[in-house]
C-alpha cells in the first residue's frame, strides 16, 4: 500500500534523499559539540591553555555554521520533498479519476473524492515530511548520542540504554491506548458537526416549530460526549510530559551519582561529565520525537489506504484496442438491452430493450420517475456498459467506437446538468474548444440564449457563478443545450433539459431543432407531454420495459401511460371546474 | 496601537475570562504546580554545579574517599525531582481539564446563541462559513489553550527562573545572554513573517485548489459527456503547480526556523565558553563547575526561546479563529418582546373559553397584561405592508390581503416575485418595513415569537429532516404526539405505505438529511410532520414540487383532508396545485397584480391566463 503511493514521488527522489542525507549531517555536528565543549573545558580551562580554547572554540564555531547550514538544507529539501510529492499524489488521483466512467464515480461519490483529493492528501504530505526529517533525525540522534556517551563511558552509556528502552515503551505504549481513543472523538466530531449543519441548514424548520430548546439540549449531550472522550484521551496523552521529566531526571541522577565515583576514581574527568547530561536530554528528546512519529503514521495510514482506493480503481469502461474513429450517420439499435447498476440480472434496470431509430428522427421518451428513462439514453454514448445485448451507433456496436470519437458524435445534455464558473463564451466552448463567435451565436440562436445573453450587459462576457446560481434555471438549461449543439453531434440527447423552460420557448427551441439541424437525430425525455407531441415517435417507458413504442397520435389513442399523463396535464387545463 | 492590536488583546482577555470564570480552582492549582515545576527543573540543572564543586571536586585525590554526604545531596535532588514531576503530572492534567471545559463552555455558548440568531443571520452568511466556526474556529483555539498558552507560561517562568540563575552566576555573562536572546528575536520575526506570508498565500491556494476540485469532480459527469478530461487536467496542474509554490516556500522557512534558531543558540554557547573561560582563568572569580552550570542554563534559556517563538504561528491562528467566534457570539439575538401567549383551552358548557393544562386541539391567544383569552381562529389580514431585506431595495409593495378562517389562499409568480417573503412575514422570520400584520385581530408584533411560530405549520420547499427515528421527526412539532397520532398524520399524508416498506419501519434511522429517502419522500414526511403539530394556519412553500403528477393526484387527497377547517398559504410553482384555493395571488415585483379565483383569472386573461397556458417561465 505504502509502495504503490510512493510511486508518486516521482521527480522528489532526489529531494526526499538529500533531505537525511544533510539531516544526518546535522546530527552528527550535534553531537560533535558537546565533545568539543568538554574539552574547552578539560584542555582550555583546566590548563589555563587560551591557545586551546581559541583553536576549539574557533572550530566550534565553524561547526555551529556549518550545522546551520545543513539545517536549512534539509529542511528546505524536505519542503521541497513533501509538497512535490503531495502534488503529484494529487495530480494522480485527479488524472485518474478523468478516466472513471459513470459507475465509478458513483461508487465513491463526489463528495468522498474531494475528501480523498484534499484532506487525505494533506495529511500524507504532513507525515512525508515529519517523516524524511524526523525519521532519520531521531534515530540518528539517538544513536549518536548514545555513541558518544560509550565512547565517554560504557557504564553510564547502559543506565542510558535502560532508561531510553523503559521511556520509549511507555511512550509507546501511551500512542497505542490513546489513538482509538482519539479516533472515537473525531467519530463524535462528525456527528457534532452534523447536528450543527442540520441545524443550519434547517434553521427555519427548528424556528418554525420552535424547537430551538430541544435542538440545544441535543448538541449539549454530544458536546458533553465529546467533552468527556477527549478528557479521557487527552488526560491519556499528558503523561508524556511528566514521564519524560521523570526519565530524564531519573538519569542525570544516577549519572551524578556513578559519575562521581568515577571522576573521584580518576576515569572521568568533569567536562566529560557535563557532555553526558547533556546528552542525556538529547537522548530522550529522540524518544518522543519517535514516539510522535508513531502517531503520525498511525493517523496517516487511513488516509494513505483511501487514497490508494483511488488510484488503483480500475476504469470500468475501456477503449478498445482496434478503435472506430468516425461516426457514420445517427441510426441507434438497442438489441435485446438489459442493463443493471450492480451488474446483477436479478436487479434490472432495463429489461430487454429492443428499438430501432433512423437517422435524423425525432424520439420522445415519457414515463414515471423511476422508469429508467435516463438509463436508456446514457447507454448510447456509453456511459455505461450494456448487462447484455447491444447498443449501435451508425450501425455499429458503441463499444467498438473510441470512447471519445463516440461522445463527441453524441451530445448528451444531462439531466442534473451543471455550468462552470467562468464567462459564458468559456462554458459554451465546452463544446469546441475554438469556436468562433459566428458559431456561437448560431448555436445560441437556437437554443434561444440570445434573447437573455443580449440583456446581460457583458453578452458572452456574462461571468457565471460556480453552479451558475446567478443564471434563472430556465436561462441554464438552455445554455447547456447552446454548448452540446456546439459539439456538431450526429445525436442529441436531451435529459428532461427543458423543463424550466416555458413551453412557448421550448416550442421555439423544437422548431430551431427542425430547421437547423434536421440530420441529427434527437432524443427528447420530457416530463411535459407538450415537448414531445409534435415528435416522430414516442417511446413510453415503464419499470424498465418499453410500453409502446409509436407515434404521439397511435399513443394517445392505444397507450394508457401516455393517456393518464395526457390528462393530467393537458385535458386539466381546458376544463374549468 | 492599532486598531487590530487593540482587538487582539480584547479577544485574549476573553478568552481568559472564560478560564477565570469558570476554573478558578484549577487556575490557581496550575500556576502553583508550573512554578514549582519550573523551580526544580532549573534546580536540577544547576545541580551539576553543586556536584562538582562541592562533591566532587574535593574528593579528588582523597584516599578512601566517603561517599556519605554525595549520597546524601542526590537524595535531596532526587527529592526535589520527585516532587518536579508530581508538579508536571498535575498541571498537564489540569490544563487538559481546563481546556476541554473551556472549549465544551464555548461550543456549547455559540449553538445556544445561534439558535436564538434571526434567520437574516443564516440567509447573508454562506452554510460553508457558518460551519467552519465549529470545525476550524475552535479546533485552533483547542490547540492555542491546551498547548500554547500553558507552553509560554512554562517557558516563560523556566526563562525567568533560568535568568535569576544566570545573574546569581555572572552578570556580565549573562548580558551577553541577553544580546543574544534579542538577536535571536529579531531572527525569529523575520524568518516567522516570511514563513506566515507564504502560508497566508498557501490557505489561499488550497481553497482555489479545493474549490475546484470540488466544482470539477461535481460536475465530473459533464466532463465525460463532453470528453473534456485532457482541459480539465490541464486546468488542474497550473492550480496544483501554484499550491506546491506556495507550501515549498511556507514550509521552507517554517523548516529553516528551527536549524536558525538552535544554531544561533550553539554560537552562543560558544562564546559563553570562551568568555567564561577567560573570566574563570583571568579572575577566578569563575570555577570549572559554575562555568559548566552557565552553560546548561544557557542552552536551556535558548531553547526556551527557541520555544516560545515556535507558537508564534498557532497564537496567531488562534486568534483568528477567537475573533470569529466572538463576532458569532457577538450577533445580536432576534428579539421576543411579546405579551400574548398561546395557551391550551376548551369549552367549558357555556361554551365559554376556559384554560386547560392538556393539548385539546384547541387554543386561544392569551394576554398576559390583562390575561383575556382570545380564541385562536386562524384569521390572518394584510395591511398596507411594506417589506425590503436591504434598505431601498423593495421587495413588497403595498401588499393588503386577508385570509377568513378555513381560507386557503395561493400565491403564484415567477421566481423572486416575493411569493416565499410574504410567508416569511407571517412568522415574523423577518418583521415587516411599515404596515400591519394582523392575526385575529391581533398585531402579530405584539405576539410572543415562539407562541406565533407554534400556531403555524410549514412545509417548505427543501425539506430539511434530522438525524434520528422517522418517528422522532414526525413528532418534531409536537414532542408529546403519541405513535397512533403520528401514522395517522402519515397516512393522511400518503407517507404511510413507504415508511412501511423501509427496512424498520417508523423506527428506520434518517441520516444526512434523509440522503437514503427520494426527495418526493422527504416531501411527504414533511407534509405529516406538520400534521401531527395539528396548527390552525398552515404555510405551504412549494411542498408538492418534488412529487411527480401523478403521484401529486394521490397526495392530493390527503392534502386536502390536512387543509380542511385551516386557514392555508400555498405557494406552489405548478399551478395545478393551486387551482381550488379560495383566492388565488398574481405577485410580480412584489405587488399583486391579479386577484380572484381560478375561473375569474381565467376569464381575465391576465397574467395568470399566460401563466396557466405555459407561456411565460416561472423558474
Amino acid at each position: 500500500m505504502i509502495k504503490r503511493i510512493l510511486k508518486s514521488v516521482r521527480e522528489y527522489k532526489k529531494a526526499t534523499f538529500l533531505t537525511p542525507f544533510y539531516v544526518s549531517l546535522e546530527v552528527i555536528l550535534e553531537v560533535l559539540i558537546p565533545v568539543l565543549m568538554a574539552d574547552i573545558i578539560d584542555k582550555g580551562i583546566e590548563k589555563s591553555d587560551f591557545k586551546v580554547i581559541f583553536i576549539i572554540g574557533g572550530i566550534l564555531v565553524l561547526l555551529a555554521i556549518l550545522s546551520l547550514i545543513f539545517g536549512a538544507l534539509s529542511g528546505k529539501y524536505a519542503a521541497l520533498a513533501s509538497s512535490g510529492f503531495a502534488k503529484n499524489l494529487r495530480k494522480d488521483m485527479y488524472y485518474k479519476v478523468q478516466d472513471y466512467s459513470f459507475s465509478n464515480i458513483e461508487r465513491f461519490s463526489s463528495s468522498s473524492l474531494v475528501t480523498r483529493l484534499t484532506t487525505d492528501v494533506n495529511n500524507v504530505q504532513m507525515a512525508y515530511q515529519m517523516i524524511t526529517r524526523i525519521a532519520v533525525r531521531a534515530p540518528m540522534m539517538l544513536l549518536f548520542s548514545l555513541l558518544m556517551v560509550l565512547t565517554i563511558n560504557a557504564k553510564l552509556a547502559l543506565i542510558f540504554l535502560i532508561v531510553a528502552f523503559v521511556l520509549g515503551f511507555l511512550l509507546i505504549w501511551i500512542a497505542t491506548i490513546a489513538h482509538p481513543l482519539f479516533e472515537g472523538v473525531f467519530t463524535t466530531y462528525d456527528e457534532l458537526n452534523n447536528g450543527v449543519q442540520e441545524n443550519v441548514r434547517g434553521i427555519r424548520v427548528v424556528k418554525a416549530y420552535v424547537q430551538e430548546e430541544h435542538e440545544i439540549d441535543k448538541f449539549n449531550k454530544i458536546s458533553d460526549k465529546i467533552y468527556r472522550d477527549f478528557l479521557k484521551a487527552e488526560k491519556l496523552v499528558a503523561l508524556n510530559n511528566p514521564i519524560m521529566r521523570l526519565c530524564i531526571y531519573t538519569s542525570i541522577l544516577l549519572v551524578s551519582w556513578f559519575g562521581a565515583h568515577y571522576v573521584v576514581s580518576g576515569t572521568l574527568t568533569s567536562g566529560e561529565l557535563t557532555s553526558v547530561v547533556t546528552y542525556a536530554a538529547q537522548i530522550l528528546n529522540s524518544l518522543m520525537m519517535l514516539s510522535m512519529i508513531y502517531v503520525m503514521c498511525i493517523i496517516s495510514l487511513p488516509s494513505i489506504k483511501r487514497i490508494v482506493e483511488v488510484l488503483d480503481e480500475k476504469p470500468d469502461l475501456k477503449n478498445p484496442k482496434k478503435a472506430i474513429y468516425e461516426v457514420k450517420d445517427g441510426s441507434i439499435v438497442f438489441d435485446n438491452v438489459s442493463f443493471s447498476y450492480v451488474n446483477d440480472q436479478e436487479k434490472l434496470s432495463l429489461k430487454d430493450v429492443n428499438i430501432k431509430i433512423k437517422s435524423g428522427e425525432v424520439i420522445g421518451i415519457i414515463g414515471g420517475i423511476g422508469s429508467s428513462k435516463s438509463t436508456l439514453v446514457n447507454l448510447i454514448p456509453r456511459l455505461y456498459d450494456v448487462l447484455t445485448g447491444s447498443v449501435k451507433v451508425g450501425g455499429v456496436d458503441v463499444r467498438d467506437y473510441d470512447i471519445a470519437s463516440l461522445r463527441d458524435s453524441v451530445a448528451v445534455v444531462l439531466q442534473k446538468n451543471v455550468l462552470f464558473s467562468g464567462t459564458i463564451m468559456d462554458n459554451l466552448r465546452w463544446g469546441k474548444k475554438d469556436a468562433t463567435l459566428e458559431e456561437v451565436k448560431k448555436v445560441c440562436d437556437i437554443a434561444c440564449c440570445n434573447e437573455f445573453i443580449d440583456k446581460f450587459p457583458l453578452g458572452y462576457d456574462t461571468y457565471i457563478d460556480q453552479g451558475g446560481t446567478n443564471v434563472s434555471g430556465g436561462q441554464k438549461q438552455r445554455l447547456c443545450i447552446a454548448r452540446a449543439l456546439l459539439k456538431n453531434p450526429k445525436i442529441l440527447i436531451l435529459d428532461d433539459s427543458t423543463s424550466a423552460v416555458d413551453t412557448k420557448t421550448d416550442a421555439l427551441i423544437r422548431k430551431a431543432f427542425k430547421e437547423y439541424i434536421p440530420d441529427v437525430t434527437k432524443i427528447i425525455i420530457a416530463q411535459r407531454i407538450s415537448s414531445v407531441e409534435d415528435c416522430d415517435r414516442v417511446i413510453v417507458l415503464d419499470n424498465g420495459e418499453i410500453d409502446a413504442f409509436d407515434t404521439p397520435k397511435k399513443l394517445l389513442k392505444n397507450n394508457k401511460i401516455y393517456q393518464e399523463v395526457y390528462n393530467s396535464q393537458v385535458r386539466g387545463s381546458d376544463s374549468s371546474e | 496601537m492599532s486598531k487590530r492590536k487593540k482587538l487582539d488583546k480584547n479577544v485574549l482577555f476573553r478568552i481568559l475570562k472564560y478560564i477565570t470564570d469558570n476554573f478558578k480552582m484549577e487556575l490557581i492549582v496550575i500556576i502553583i504546580a508550573i512554578i514549582v515545576s519550573s523551580v526544580c527543573h532549573v534546580s536540577s540543572q544547576l545541580f551539576l554545579q553543586k556536584l562538582i564543586d562541592d562533591y566532587i571536586t574535593p574528593l579528588i585525590g582523597v584516599v578512601n574517599p566517603s561517599f556519605q554526604r554525595l549520597g546524601q545531596a542526590v537524595f535531596f535532588m532526587a527529592l526535589i525531582c520527585l516532587v518536579g514531576v508530581i508538579a508536571t503530572f498535575l498541571y498537564t492534567r489540569v490544563v487538559v481539564i481546563i481546556s476541554q471545559g473551556v472549549l465544551k463552555i464555548i461550543r456549547d455558548d455559540m449553538f445556544s446563541h445561534m439558535e436564538t440568531l434571526p434567520v437574516k443571520f443564516f440567509d447573508d452568511n454562506s452554510h460553508g462559513d457558518i460551519m467552519s466556526y465549529y470545525i476550524n474556529d475552535t479546533d485552533t483555539l483547542r490547540e492555542m489553550i491546551s498547548q500554547s498558552i500553558p507552553n509560554v507560561v512554562n517557558s516563560a517562568v523556566i526563562l525567568v527562573a533560568v535568568f535569576i540563575s544566570m545573574l546569581t552566576l555572572n552578570v556580565p555573562l549573562t548580558l551577553v545572554i541577553v544580546v543574544g536572546v534579542l538577536v535571536m528575536l529579531k531572527v525569529a520575526k523575520v524568518v516567522g513573517g516570511q514563513a506566515s506570508k507564504y502560508f497566508v498565500l498557501r490557505q489561499k491556494s488550497v481553497a482555489t485548489v479545493n474549490g475546484f476540485i470540488e466544482e470539477m469532480i461535481d460536475g465530473q459527469k459533464v466532463i465525460k459527456v463532453f470528453t473534456y478530461e485532457d482541459e480539465a487536467k490541464k486546468s488542474f496542474d497550473k492550480l496544483n503547480e501554484e499550491l506546491f509554490e506556495n507550501t515549498k516556500k511556507a514550509n521552507t522557512f517554517a523548516n529553516i526556523m528551527m536549524p536558525i534558531m538552535g544554531n544561533i543558540g550553539y554560537l552562543l554557547y560558544v562564546v559563553i565558553a570562551i568568555l567564561g573561560s577567560i573570566i574563570a582563568i583571568k579572575t577566578n572569580t569563575l570555577t570549572i563547575g559554575a562555568i559548566a552550570s552557565f552553560l546548561l542554563l544557557t542552552r536551556n534559556f535558548t531553547m526556551q526561546v527557541n520555544q516560545v517563538s515556535q507558537q508564534y504561528n498557532s497564537v496567531a491562528l488562534a486568534m483568528a479563529g477567537a475573533r470569529r467566534i466572538f463576532n458569532l457570539i457577538d450577533q445580536k439575538s432576534e428579539e421576543n418582546k411579546g405579551h400574548i401567549v398561546l395557551s391550551y383551552v376548551r369549552k367549558n358548557d357555556d361554551g365559554l373559553l376556559v384554560e386547560s393544562n392538556t393539548y385539546t386541539g384547541l387554543w386561544a391567544w392569551k394576554d398576559l397584561d390583562n390575561n383575556t383569552l382570545t380564541e385562536l381562529k386562524g384569521d390572518v389580514r394584510f395591511i398596507d405592508v411594506d417589506f425590503s431585506y436591504v434598505k431601498g431595495k423593495q421587495v413588497l409593495k403595498d401588499i393588503n390581503l386577508y385570509a377568513k378562517p378555513g381560507q386557503k389562499i395561493a400565491f403564484v409568480g415567477a421566481t423572486g416575485a416575493g411569493k416565499t417573503t410574504i410567508t416569511n412575514l407571517i412568522n415574523r422570520f423577518y418583521d415587516i418595513e411599515s404596515g400591519t400584520i394582523l392575526y385575529d385581530g391581533i398585531d402579530i408584533k405584539r405576539i410572543n415569537k415562539n407562541d406565533l411560530r407554534k400556531s403555524l405549520g410549514i412545509v417548505l420547499q427543501d425539506t430539511n429532516l434530522f438525524t434520528g427515528t422517522i418517528m422522532d421527526n414526525l413528532r418534531y412539532g409536537r414532542e408529546n404526539a403519541t405513535d397512533d397520532e403520528c401514522i395517522e398524520a402519515a397516512r393522511l399524508a400518503n407517507a404511510d405505505k413507504f415508511i412501511r416498506k423501509l427496512p424498520n419501519g417508523y423506527n428506520t434511522i434518517i441520516k444526512g438529511n434523509g440522503s437514503n429517502l427520494s426527495q418526493g419522500q422527504r416531501q411527504l414526511l414533511a407534509i405529516a410532520r406538520c400534521a401531527v403539530s395539528n396548527p390552525p394556519v398552515m404555510i405551504l412553500d412549494e411542498a408538492t414540487s418534488s412529487i411527480d403528477t401523478r403521484t401529486e393526484k394521490i397526495v392530493q387527497d390527503g392534502m386536502d383532508k390536512l387543509m380542511e377547517g385551516r386557514t392555508v398559504f400555498v405557494i406552489a410553482h405548478r399551478l395545478s396545485t393551486v387551482r381550488n384555493a379560495k383566492a388565488i395571488m398574481v405577485l410580480e415585483n412584489g405587488e399583486i397584480i391579479e386577484r380572484g379565483d381560478h375561473e375569474k383569472l381565467i376569464e381575465e386573461k391576465g397574467k395568470y391566463y399566460q401563466l396557466y397556458t405555459g407561456a411565460f417561465e416561472l423558474e
